[in-house]
């Protein structure tokens, strides 16, 4: 039974729907992700956590168009997606292997605007502005080996930014960067989000992170994936790395997370898995649940 | 630069990746040898079809014919003999040289300095302008050819040997130290493993080197070999014979690779990481 | 100080050397080695004069053209083949053969279809130096990192864009290696096809000497193609250093991590 692609909802920036991924090798059929059915409202921040080998970086790829889902389709703004899409940026972990090493910083951030033919008073308005949001503005003539590993993910991020898109895909973005560096990221993300209004999906691994950082928080199963849950973080709005952290609610949050995930490892899945038509589970109401 | 794609981040996609190549292995040769067959058959078809003067260009199957009565020729594998034993020889002489000037030079800094703008000069000197020194000196005698393999295979080894010394400086030395090991066990336990993967790659490149030389020593210079027969079969007339030696000398240069990296690969399979080459 | 003691690491060997050349041959006369003074004053006589215009510029410019244009060529056809990956699958085999004939052979082969000109010359130069460019360049072509590949991709640098932006750049460090394989096989080239088959040249002239038993000029003519070897390889190491500048600043970030 397919989910009826209507039946995503007309507010909805992006939305997946049924997504299934199998891989096809030697020794018989791979199903990464079985079927998984959610939704991003507009301007929303949503992480999407789950246990190492979920295929979150698969689901990332078929949602930003860089590979065929086997069944069921990823939509944005209504919009069947079928190849990298104008108004999606991506920011992969490994930040040293998505910068040009031949190009600087400035270019770096430079060249899709160029390749998009924006010109060139604009473009350079817009690079300023997003080397500026990042917080690197001193270093547009270095190389992107020169600097250390945050600098070269927030180089990524500014090029993301400038890039003026509607959705922001980030696939474990700070995995790669130490615990400082991480927790600066973690609050400029918050900020850039804040300041531009886009939709941000981040997927991570971490479960701190996850909480702190979204909106919502979308958990996954182990592979073949669906979603175990999908609840709502209600702490407030202005996030501090030391405050929201040690907030009674976010300890909870965190904890509960935590329990789907181990659950999810050892096998358990939710009742709704393999039926679409139970559709996504409304956000506000399963967070109810948690409190 | 192999060390980079060889740490693929996502494990399903990269999971894909090598099942579908080892899924399109099959393929994949039998693509490779569509591609000879075209290749030949192209070659048939344009002396056939007038485009070239089948006096000058045979089809593909006479050349082949030809090489096929090569093969039963004793002339034919006594010139095989001949270009080999020069490659091997040269080759032999240019490695010895190499490897021991390489680990003197590279092992002392100050000697290091001293010989970089000499090795510099050296080095780009083409081996082919040594042709009428070797004529003078030794007329058409292998020492000829021996003498342009020799200096052109010098440099490739020489070079990455020294690349590999350096390279042992920065890594293992100073631990080895450290542990108490005296000057003979940190060559036989240090050095040589280090330099051992540049010595190889110097060795493997040398060989190449050496049998262009070894070729055009004989073409030019008349000792004996493949090369000499190549020019003679030319002046000769014998059209489909000289295109015969000439894929000889492909097929000769195939199975050195081959037979090179079989060799790198039986020597350094203890090493973690078989090395990319130095771009240089 | 330090550029005293640099200048001397830079002249000391060679001055020593010349120096034991100079006394090996100021007792016996040899006759196959000039003394220094007289392989001075014999290069200025011969190469000085009409010589650079008949011999010297016409072989450098066959070997210019030669290699620019197999460089030329054996990147773009390179990137071609690199990007299409059944393509590749295809035509790797048959180029891997060509690649290891040994390239002099090709001098009697074209020699007999082209005849002796200077267009063949150009063509065997060609010929022979297109390989090593051509198979790097296939090889650095595929091996374009996949993240790199999928960012360019997620930003919409694709087609054009995308080989000028990503794949040249990335190829570039392969692609060089295979142009210095190439600018020293062209020298070979160049020579051996003047020698072989020429009225005119630096391989042909050099030929002369040694057959007139002119040992001074044969040595002042081997001077001439050790000087053109050298200057090519400073030519290439300043095209490398500027092209690859990202590329060792990178290594050696790595490296001393």
């Amino acid at each position: 039974m397919q989910p009826d692609p209507t039946q995503a909802a007309p507010e909805a920036m992006l939305s997946v729907r049924g997504l299934k991924k199998v891989y096809q090798t030697d020794g018989g059929d791979v199903e990464a992700v079985r079927n998984l059915t959610f939704d991003l409202r507009a301007g929303e921040l949503a992480c999407l956590v789950g246990p190492s080998g979920s295929g979150k970086t698969t689901l990332l790829k078929c949602i930003s168009g860089l590979m065929a889902p086997t069944e069921g389709e990823v939509l944005l703004s209504g919009k069947r997606v079928s190849g990298p899409p104008k108004k999606m940026a991506v920011v992969f972990q490994e930040y040293g292997r998505s910068l040009f090493p031949w190009m600087r910083v400035r270019d770096n951030v430079e060249l899709p605007l160029k390749n998009q033919g924006v010109p060139r008073a604009e473009r350079d308005r817009l690079v300023d502005e997003a080397l500026e949001a990042v917080g690197l503005s001193h270093v547009p003539r270095s190389y992107p080996w020169q600097l250390s590993g945050g600098m070269q993910q927030r180089v990524a991020i500014a090029r993301a930014i400038a890039y003026q898109p509607e959705v922001l895909l980030m696939d474990e973005p700070f995995a790669a960067v130490d615990a400082q560096t991480r927790a600066d990221l973690e609050d400029l993300i918050r900020t850039v989000w804040k300041k531009l209004g886009i939709t941000i999906l981040f997927v991570t691994h971490d479960i701190d992170e996850s909480v702190y950082l979204g909106e919502r928080v979308i958990i996954l199963s182990s592979s073949p994936t669906v979603i175990q849950e999908d609840i709502a973080i209600d702490l407030p709005e202005e996030r501090d790395q030391l405050e929201t952290r040690s907030l009674p609610r976010f300890t909870e949050l965190r904890h509960h997370v935590y329990e789907q995930i181990q659950l999810a490892k050892k096998g358990d899945r939710p009742a709704a898995a393999g039926t679409p038509s139970a559709g996504p589970t409304p956000a506000a109401a399963s967070g109810a649940d948690v409190a | 630069m192999s060390s980079k794609t060889l740490a693929s981040g996502a494990a399903a996609p990269s999971v894909e990746r090598q099942h579908r190549q080892v899924r399109k292995m099959p393929t994949k040769q039998l693509l490779g040898l569509a591609g000879i067959l075209g290749f030949l058959l192209t070659w048939e078809l344009i002396p056939r079809l007038g485009l070239v003067d089948p006096n000058y260009l045979p089809p593909a199957s006479e050349v082949i014919a030809a090489l096929i009565v090569d093969f039963g020729l004793t002339a034919f594998w006594v010139a095989v003999g001949e270009t080999m034993k020069a490659w091997f020889l040269g080759l032999l002489m240019a490695v010895a040289a190499a490897v021991v000037l390489g680990f003197i030079i590279g092992s002392s800094n100050f000697l290091r300095k001293a010989t970089n703008s000499t090795i510099e000069f050296l080095r780009p000197i083409p081996s082919v302008a040594l042709i009428p020194l070797a004529v003078l000196m030794f007329g058409v005698k292998i020492e000829s050819s021996l003498l342009l393999i020799v200096y052109a295979a010098f440099w490739q080894v020489l070079i990455q040997v020294l690349y590999g010394v350096a390279d042992v400086d920065m890594v293992a030395n100073n631990t080895a130290r450290t542990y108490g090991l005296g000057r003979m066990a940190r060559i036989r336990y240090v050095v040589f493993p280090t330099t051992l993967p540049y010595l190889m790659t110097g060795v493997r490149l040398a060989a190449a080197v050496a049998l262009v030389l070894a070729i055009t020593a004989e073409l030019v210079i008349g000792s004996p070999g493949l090369g000499r027969e190549i020019a003679l079969a030319q002046s000769g007339g014998a059209i489909s014979g000289m295109y015969a030696l000439v894929l000889a000398t492909g097929l000769i240069g195939v199975l050195i690779n081959m037979l090179m990296r079989f060799i790198e690969k039986k020597t350094l399979s203890w090493h973690t990481s078989v090395r990319s080459e130095v771009f240089v | 100080m330090k550029t005293l003691k640099n200048l001397g690491y830079l002249l000391g060997l060679p001055v020593i050397l010349i120096l034991i050349w100079w006394a090996a041959t100021l007792e016996t006369e040899n006759f196959f080695v000039p003394t220094p003074a007289s392989l001075v004053e014999t290069f200025a006589e011969v190469w000085f004069g009409e010589r650079i215009f008949t011999d010297v510029l016409p072989s450098i410019g066959r070997l210019a053209v030669g290699v620019l244009v197999a460089i030329v060529i054996g990147v773009v056809g390179g990137v071609l083949i690199g990007s299409v990956r059944w393509l590749r699958a295809l035509l790797e085999p048959t180029l891997e053969f060509f690649r290891a004939i040994p390239p002099p052979v090709l001098v009697p082969v074209l020699m007999l279809l082209m005849g002796i000109t200077d267009t063949m010359k150009v063509v065997v130069i060609i010929s022979g130096c297109i390989w090593p460019v051509l198979l790097n360049t296939i090889e650095g072509v595929r091996a374009v990192d996949p993240v790199l590949s999928d960012s360019a991709h997620t930003y919409g640098v694709d087609g054009w864009a995308r080989v000028r932006y990503l794949v040249l750049p990335s190829a570039s460090p392969q692609i060089m290696a295979g142009v210095r394989q190439s600018m020293s096989l062209g020298l070979i080239l160049m020579v051996i096809s003047e020698m072989f088959a020429s009225s005119s040249g630096l391989g042909f002239a050099i030929v002369q000497f040694q057959r007139s038993f002119s040992i001074p000029e044969m040595w002042s003519g081997i001077v001439v193609l050790g000087l053109l070897g050298v200057g090519m390889s400073f030519i290439f190491q300043w095209a490398e250093r500027n092209i690859l500048r990202w590329y060792h600043g990178q290594k050696e970030v790595e490296n001393a991590a």
